[in-house]
């Protein structure tokens, strides 16, 4: 088991947002996580980063048998942890290329990424300054690539980027999780991005809770019909595995 | 004697004081030099005609033009300025002349306790072009020093001058300059000023005027402030002349110090447009910024506007290197590097990558 999550709360400033939330992703997985706004989907996200004011209130997350609870963000992306941001910071005066040449010393490697992703002219550019929403996932991605993580935490990666962009976007994003051992887990609304990747579980997170679990393309499509007070009329809430 | 030769007779430690405010003492890189110890000026040479470097004291017994300029500026603002001066340096770029490696000139305490005060006459006539690189520095053997630096500039018409000033004082020394730059038809001017290194008190407000139509006038400065330091550092445009432009962007840190960052735009006459731009980043419970944009028009055809940010590091950002696999100590640091980008300064390429170095060296030592 890659990712573990057992029996998770976590508060945010002082109020409870995740409650008693388990989940696995097995190596070279992919899970989708559905689920309406506010519903905690990014808390999950960010405390599976250990970002401070994420930390769990109870319960354990372990990651390829290492416990995350207690390490510095740091710390979990040495073990092979990614993150896609949905709204990534802009940082004045800190330069696209000096976070490549960070994330890796191969500099062909860094121009054939930015090469495949159109960065060229942003790699002297200060990060996500002045970039538009396709640019920035780009850019976004073309950082998660010369990374690469083991496991791919990507917050709504469509989310404000054209279908042309999601056609780039989504190409790489195939390959690179085509790669032997590479895991996901994926938030998305729109669900355009699971037209690349092959997602063999989904579930659907309300209220902090987890409900229901099923093939992804199948919860999506119900949930487009039905909305997601469906999902939770048919199922308690549930351990997901 | 060259600048090189002179260079040998200089303490080790000096040189590097020297060095860090922008000198080069090879003058390989520079057109013009001019250094000045205390009272005691120990070089002063240029190396291309058109550019006339020398002492004001001396330039006053010398040469009548000089005596003309002499406190023109202050008068033209009705302005007093000390007159017990010794030193400081006078430049002039002849008409027409495009200088294209920058003029340098440094003054330099070294005696315990000494207190410099110099004037500096900066003259760039009709269509001349010049970047000059100003360092004031103290020796580590110049407790309590004490400096006042008196600068005029003159920039004729359709003249441009680029001026960067690097202070790189120590814990004790007190620093007051006090600049006007008269700016004529068409005319530009820059100051970069950047002051990373520990001072006791540095206050001073320089001002430009555009009085020539078509004159615009940029002040950009960076500022590291350390702990028990004081600068209340400020920058002023009046725009006399239709159709001006200002300019001026700040960038300061504080470490503990207090930054008093000011800027005020005056308009004077219709259809100018001016920008004040201010950000500080406190890093330290005890520092403190204080930011006071003015702007005051007495027109309705202007355009001004200013925008002032204070505040921590974004907690997110730290975050988003942390993602990346940075340490929150390095992510602190690029963050405050990056805040203190260089390109906030509008430098020539040739002292860019100078200041760059120099910023990442002092950096790291803060840090």
């Amino acid at each position: 088991m890659l990712l573990q999550i057992n029996n998770l709360s976590v508060e945010v400033s002082g109020k409870p947002i995740l409650k008693n939330i388990h989940l696995e992703i097995e190596k070279g997985e992919i899970a989708v996580l559905f689920g309406p706004n506010g519903s905690g989907k990014t808390t999950l996200i960010k405390s599976i980063m250990g970002f401070s004011g994420y930390e769990a209130s109870s319960g354990e997350i372990i990651f390829n048998g290492n416990k995350l609870n207690g390490l510095s963000t740091e710390q979990r992306v040495k073990l092979g942890i990614g993150l896609m941001y949905q709204h990534p910071p802009k940082i004045r005066g800190v330069k696209l290329k000096q976070v490549a040449d960070f994330l890796s010393s191969d500099k062909d490697k860094i121009s054939a990424f930015s090469n495949r992703l159109s960065l060229n002219q942003h790699l002297n550019r200060d990060i996500n300054m002045d970039f538009s929403g396709g640019e920035m996932k780009r850019s976004e991605l073309f950082q998660i690539l010369l990374q690469n993580p083991e496991l791919l935490l990507l917050d709504e990666p469509e989310s404000g980027v054209d279908l042309e962009n999601i056609a780039i976007m989504g190409d790489v994003l195939k390959d690179f999780l085509h790669q032997k051992g590479k895991s996901a887990l994926v938030i998305t609304h729109t669900g355009y991005i699971l037209d690349y990747i092959k997602a063999k579980k989904g579930c659907v997170m309300i209220e902090g809770s987890l409900w229901c679990v099923g093939n992804p393309k199948e919860m999506f499509e119900s949930i487009r019909k039905e909305g997601y007070e469906k999902c939770k009329e048919c199922h308690e809430p549930q351990r997901v595995e | 004697m060259s600048l090189k030769e002179l260079n040998k007779n200089i303490d080790l430690k000096d040189k590097d004081t020297i060095s860090s405010s922008g000198m080069d003492l090879s003058e390989e890189t520079r057109s013009a030099s001019f250094l000045q110890q205390d009272n005691q000026v120990q070089f002063s040479r240029s190396l291309i005609d058109g550019v006339e470097i020398t002492s004001t004291t001396e330039a006053l017994i010398n040469d009548p033009l000089a005596r003309e300029y002499y406190g023109q500026a202050f008068k033209y603002l009705n302005r007093e300025y000390p007159q017990d001066t010794d030193g400081g340096y006078f430049i002039r770029v002849k008409a027409g002349k495009s200088v294209e490696l920058p003029v340098q000139a440094c003054l330099f305490l070294k005696a315990q306790g000494f207190k410099q005060k110099v004037h500096n006459i900066i003259v760039v006539e009709e269509g001349a072009k010049v970047y000059l690189i100003t360092g004031c520095s103290a020796s580590h053997s110049a407790n309590e020093g004490f400096h006042l630096g008196i600068s005029e500039f003159f920039v004729h018409k359709g003249a441009y001058l680029n001026f960067t000033m690097i202070h790189s004082w120590k814990e004790d020394t007190s620093v007051h300059p006090m600049s006007i730059a008269l700016l004529d038809e068409g005319a530009s001017f820059v100051s970069n000023y950047v002051c990373l290194k520990p001072v006791k008190e540095i206050i001073m407000y320089p001002t430009a005027v555009l009085r020539g139509e078509n004159s615009r006038a940029s002040f950009n400065s960076l500022i590291l402030s350390h702990p028990d330091s004081l600068q209340d550092i400020g920058s002023r445009v009046i725009l006399k002349e239709k159709n001006t432009q200002a300019e001026i962007v700040s960038r300061a840190v504080s470490l503990g110090g207090k930054v008093i960052a000011r800027g005020h735009l005056k308009a004077e006459n219709k259809e100018v447009k001016a920008h004040l731009e201010c950000r500080g980043l406190i890093l330290s419970e005890m520092g403190t910024i204080h930011a006071i944009p003015e702007m005051e028009s007495d027109y309705r055809d202007v355009c001004m506007s200013h925008e002032a940010a204070i505040g921590k590091i974004n907690k997110e950002e730290i975050e988003y290197l942390e993602s990346r696999g940075f340490s929150r100590q390095q992510a602190q640091s690029i963050i405050v590097r990056g805040f203190m980008d260089v390109n906030v300064l509008a430098l020539p390429e040739i002292l860019k990558k100078e200041i760059d170095d120099l910023e990442d060296r002092t950096l790291k030592a803060s840090f």
